[in-house]
């Protein structure tokens, strides 16, 4: 694995950290306002500074890395879960089945460009924390169900899978205890990239005020809250910035690094 | 020959299967609206009378789809006098319904923004092209050097921004800091600039990735060889035959992007106030809960999305002999 994958599960680790022991970390109750202090300027006392409101910044981005990780693990868990299953079906019995999942109904999900379909749901559900993640799972099961289904074409054809059938073993042993983990690799890799997918669309969605109502501190409304005031406040906007880009950056680097890491043949070095 | 035209004939029949898949939820979708569309648009306070009205009005008095289900009759059979029906007849019309809010026809609306949204696809679309071909091959030729591990690190860089983190610093540094451009909206016109890079950051990236490993895979070709050996200067083996090689997987990428990029202005023209389709369906649809507008905006994005995508698959096909035949 190359160095940016080291550098990717740093920065993972400290927003995982960030996350699980948000209490323990921020400084400050991430919602109380403190109307006489607003947008102050990082010191020893706020180290990110405030917001428009007078809240902690670097409490709420901390507590922010929380909703980031909690909606993106979430939405890899379900989707990866869904779209394994369906990708396996398709490939595993073939024939109509197949004809109609791959050719038609992962046709139809990537035929919508995510980001839209995610806004079309929650435009019509109404925002929120599950419909927001209900909105990402619909529109990331397909990615998962398109490898799976690749990766059962290819290894159904191995000749431990034509031995395990031909001692009689069932269908589904055959999918769970020979095929599927024969699958994994590429599926985590589909899952570290889902993830940065995840987090970056939960919050360009409450960017756009569609994903988590404030005052909850999403770095995607943290981010469109402090947009107003960014000429004279900068510091406002650039830390939950920062945040989410590092955040992406990381779960990128694992993603991609495992891929070259898993394929010999991108291997540069 | 024979085989062309089935191809093409599969793929369009495929793309118009779609589009009927997508518009069909996008109709249905509106039936998931809380409470009535009515009430949400004339308020609690609204008479009877009024709603009655407003639902004659947009054809909400008939019932959702050809038959309904559940409730307390069970299975009713409501004939195609429907919701369903009435929205796809329309849409053959070229008519998208009327705004719940303006009473104004959906379509005209969108026609009115569509071409600034496009315009904007287009310039950041160019200029990523711009900045992606050089890099690309700048990478791909000092393979596992330092130039290429700075342009390979730009270019994630590029794909992990999100568009309102670059879109605020772009807009901070070249208008307020050096006031090069109007801060938001469009009153001259190279204000488009800030938007089409902002727009064009991760698709510039993607580029340049795209151009680097097609460089490399093209550099160990024969031709290569070939045109080295005949005496062919670097830089004329590089920019008239690699790329001229390489660029076929880079077009496709390009048509395949054109819809991601008409998504991906909605959040851009939120940062730019640029007043196109994505400005028209946060601020005019979903902010004022004007659902059927919502709809017409969603229908002409994706399908706008679906079209360009199977155009780029035929272009493609056409292009490379080798997937032709197979």
């Amino acid at each position: 694995m190359n160095r940016l994958t080291y550098i990717g599960l740093g920065i993972a680790s400290l927003v995982i950290i960030a996350a699980v022991f948000a209490p323990l970390i921020a400084t400050h109750d991430p919602v109380a306002q403190d109307l006489a202090n607003r947008f102050a300027s990082p010191s020893a006392d706020y180290w990110f500074g405030t917001d428009s409101l007078g809240r902690d910044v670097f409490s709420r981005v901390i507590y922010g890395a929380r909703i980031s990780l909690q909606v993106g693990l979430t939405v890899v868990v379900v989707s990866a879960f869904i779209g394994i299953i369906i990708g396996a079906i398709s490939g595993f019995y073939g024939g109509w089945v197949d004809r109609i999942l791959s050719g038609y109904v992962f046709n139809v999900f990537l035929a919508f460009p995510g980001l839209l379909l995610a806004i079309a749901l929650v435009a019509f559900l109404g925002a929120g924390l599950g419909k927001l993640i209900l909105a990402l799972c619909i529109i990331g099961w397909v990615g998962y169900a398109r490898v799976m289904r690749g990766q059962v074409l290819k290894v159904r054809e191995y000749d431990f899978v034509q031995a395990a059938r031909a001692i009689g073993a069932s269908n589904l042993r055959i999918l769970f205890i020979h095929i599927l983990p024969n699958s994994i690799q590429p599926l985590i890799v589909q899952s570290s990239l889902g993830m940065a997918g995840a987090v970056l669309s939960e919050a360009s969605l409450s960017f756009l005020g569609l994903g988590i109502p404030p005052p909850a501190p999403s770095w995607g409304t943290m981010i469109e809250e402090a947009r107003q005031l960014f000429s004279i406040y900068p510091h406002v906007l650039f830390f939950p910035g920062a945040a989410i880009a590092l955040t992406v950056l990381a779960f990128n680097f694992i993603g991609d690094g495992l891929r070259e890491y898993l394929d010999p043949k991108q291997r540069t070095r | 020959m024979k085989y062309t035209i089935l191809n093409i004939a599969r793929q369009l029949g495929l793309m118009l299967l779609v589009i009927w898949t997508v518009v069909s939820l996008v109709t249905l979708l509106i039936e998931l609206v809380p409470g009535s569309p009515a009430t949400a648009i004339l308020g609690d306070t609204a008479t009877q009378e009024q709603i009655d009205n407003f639902n004659a009005k947009h054809g909400l008095n008939k019932p959702a789809f050809f038959f309904s289900a559940g409730g307390e009759e069970g299975f009713v059979w409501n004939g195609t006098n429907n919701r369903y029906a009435d929205y796809f007849a329309g849409l053959l019309r070229g008519d998208l319904g009327l705004s719940f809010r303006t009473e104004r026809p959906v379509l005209d609306l969108i026609l009115e923004r569509y071409p600034a949204t496009i315009k904007l696809a287009i310039a950041s679309m160019l200029i990523a092209i711009a900045i992606a071909i050089p890099l690309g091959v700048l990478a791909g030729t000092n393979k596992g050097r330092i130039t290429d591990n700075l342009a390979s690190f730009i270019a994630l860089l590029g794909i992990s921004l999100p568009t309102f983190v670059v879109g605020p610093f772009l807009v901070y540094i070249f208008a307020v800091k050096l006031g090069w451009f109007s801060p938001t909206g469009s009153l001259y016109p190279e204000d488009i600039i800030l938007p089409a890079v902002t727009l064009g950051a991760a698709l510039s990236a993607i580029l340049t990735r795209m151009v680097r490993s097609s460089v490399i895979e093209e550099l160990g070709e024969d031709y290569v060889r070939t045109a080295r050996a005949k005496g062919l200067s670097e830089r004329t083996v590089v920019y008239k035959h690699v790329l001229k090689n390489g660029l076929i997987p880079v077009v496709t990428i390009l048509g395949l992007q054109l819809g991601v990029l008409l998504a991906g202005s909605i959040i851009t023209e939120k940062i730019f106030s640029w007043q196109g389709l994505g400005l028209l369906l946060l601020e005019d649809g979903i902010a004022k809960r004007d659902y059927r507008l919502v709809q017409g905006c969603v229908l002409v994005i994706s399908v706008t999305y679906i079209v360009a995508n199977s155009l780029t698959d035929l272009v493609y096909r056409w292009l490379d002999p080798r997937i032709r035949l197979s």
